[in-house]
């Protein structure tokens, strides 16, 4: 791309907000009730992070894996490739995610980095859907765990938060890659959701930077 | 722009002579251009005045400017389709888009501009033509917008049947994109009788330098560039050119992507734009751009029907001369 620098974030946007909410109101009538089933599913991932290892590991894994992959097709896939041509690229991004994630397992900790995943996944399940009311768009403009990617995003971050390996770069990469380029949609459209995504990348990378800082550094420490 | 005519479109089609000749008003002076106006203004202040859209006034006559390279004119205001005509498959918006599409017919508007990297508008469009029964004024303005040159004809086949028309009229290569290998193609299909028009395009100021060496090296009818009136760098040395080459010129972002009227329609339009004829800020806006000698044609974009009535009007009635939009230039970056 030549002469980037005369490019601003408003440029790659190609399609009003009135477009774009519009479709995710479409997208949710079309999948209705499913939205019920996804939040349920993020209920009983919240349940079985405080059971033991044996039951949690394989079955949070796996809604994982298939909410990713529901997200990947029905949304990106299907709906919002007909308005941006970059989607199709998305969906494949998810659904390599879908397959990185499925090697995870996680429990809810106590510390603080556990603390903040825990929240921000409670935050990305009951809150977020919210917003859309809370914003004047509607309920029918909601965007659920699950169902559209940004709330799934900022769950999955939560959740790699509680990660009982820490999760590899390449892990991390597709949902702030997610974070930032829906972060930048939102700020074209002037949609004040860019914040929350915007914040929670942030707050996602210092964690498991503070993490990794306490296996390399403060433990080693701490044994000899 | 010498032999500059505006025409009525309607008329033109029917082979009726020429209303008036743009060198005749330029150098008719402004005094003569405000007593030609106040037909116009009457017509704009009564739309105020009484709150009456501007289609249910008697419905003024278009001015066209020439295409250089062949003497056909079409309407200095076109319509664009960047953003406003990207609704995917969502019938509600696809039939508001062909509302739009059918007012700018019947306001007698022609050309409409896309490209494949509009999403879903090139789809759109063709709903609408479809819906409208394709009309036959239409003036079908489309890109290449692919870094292969070889796949090049396979993406223009495949705009051309989402359009669903039998050629396009005009044929560009999309931001310079590959230009060395997709003109060629283009040239060939204009020689073949499969495109009328070729030619190039960029925005928002974007590499000016090489547009400028396409422009002196290659037969090209078109150039499409960004022009309004804050965005003035075309007029150094782009518009200059095009007129030297024989260039016309199609001026993209006329509104900065509606930022422009957002940040002007808070202040009143000056009393001395009712001298134009604008009696919006989107006219007085549009009325500055098409009235330059070099530019042929505007393409703004928009959603409303409302709107693209008011647009395709500011290319009716008198145009500002040279000192008139100098002083337009003035007052808005004053504001």
């Amino acid at each position: 791309m030549s002469e980037w620098w005369k490019y601003t974030i408003s440029d790659f946007l190609l399609f009003s907000p009135r477009t774009y909410y519009r479709l995710i109101e479409r997208y949710n009538e079309a999948v209705w009730p499913g939205q019920l089933a996804t939040l349920a599913l993020g209920v009983v991932i919240l349940k079985l992070l405080y059971r033991p290892a044996s039951e949690r590991r394989r079955v949070i894994a796996g809604i994982v894996f298939v909410l990713w992959a529901f997200v990947a097709v029905a949304f990106l896939w299907k709906r919002y490739a007909t308005i941006n041509w970059a989607a199709t690229c998305f969906a494949w991004l998810f659904l390599i995610e879908a397959v990185l994630l499925v090697r995870l397992t996680y429990r809810a900790r106590s510390d603080f980095v556990g603390r903040l995943g825990m929240g921000l996944f409670v935050f990305s399940l009951a809150v977020y859907p919210l917003l859309a009311p809370l914003l004047g768009r509607g309920l029918r403009q909601s965007e659920i765990f699950g169902v559209a990617p940004d709330p799934t995003v900022l769950a999955t971050l939560g959740l790699l938060l509680m990660a009982e390996q820490p999760p590899r770069w390449w892990t991390l990469a597709v949902p702030l890659i997610w974070c930032l380029v829906s972060g930048a949609l939102l700020w074209a459209m002037g949609s004040p959701e860019v914040w929350i995504l915007v914040a929670a990348a942030i707050l996602v990378v210092v964690a498991r930077g503070i993490d990794r800082w306490r296996a390399t550094v403060i433990a080693p420490a701490q044994k000899s | 722009m010498d032999g500059e005519r505006w025409r009525d479109p309607r008329a033109c089609a029917r082979g009726q002579p020429v209303v008036a000749s743009q060198n005749a008003l330029e150098r008719s002076g402004g005094s003569l251009k405000r007593r030609a106006a106040i037909g116009v203004v009457a017509a704009s202040a009564a739309a105020v005045l009484l709150r009456r859209p501007p289609s249910a006034l008697a419905r003024a006559t278009p001015v066209t400017k020439p295409i250089p390279s062949s003497g056909e004119t079409i309407p200095v205001v076109g319509l664009g389709s960047w953003i406003t005509f990207n609704v995917g498959d969502d019938t509600e918006l696809r039939d508001e888009c062909a509302a739009v599409m059918q007012a700018f017919f019947r306001e007698g508007g022609r050309l409409i501009d896309s490209s494949p990297m509009y999403g879903s508008s090139q789809d759109v469009i063709g709903y609408g033509l479809a819906k409208l029964g394709r009309p036959p004024t239409l003036f079908s303005a489309d890109k290449v917008w692919i870094s292969s040159g070889s796949r090049g004809p396979e993406q223009i086949e495949q705009s051309r049947t989402l359009w669903g028309v039998r050629r396009f009229d005009l044929l560009q290569v999309h931001n310079l994109l590959d230009w060395e290998d997709h003109l060629p193609t283009l040239f060939a299909m204009k020689a073949e009788g499969r495109v009328r028009y070729v030619g190039v395009t960029t925005s928002e100021g974007r590499r000016h330098e090489e547009m400028e060496k396409i422009m002196k090296s290659q037969p090209i009818d078109f150039v499409q560039v960004t022009y309004n009136v804050l965005d003035r760098a075309v007029e150094q040395r782009i518009l200059p050119l095009a007129q030297e080459r024989r260039i016309a010129v199609i001026a993209n972002r006329p509104f900065r992507q509606g930022a422009l009227i957002r940040q002007v329609e808070r202040q009143r339009l000056p009393t001395w734009a009712a001298e134009l004829g604008a009696a919006s800020w989107a006219q007085f806006l549009l009325k500055f751009i098409v009235s330059h000698p070099a530019v042929t044609c505007a393409i703004p974009a928009t959603s409303k029907v409302a709107h693209v009535v008011e647009n395709v009007n500011a290319g009716t009635g008198p145009l500002p001369d040279a000192a008139l939009r100098r002083r337009m230039a003035a007052y808005v970056e004053a504001l």
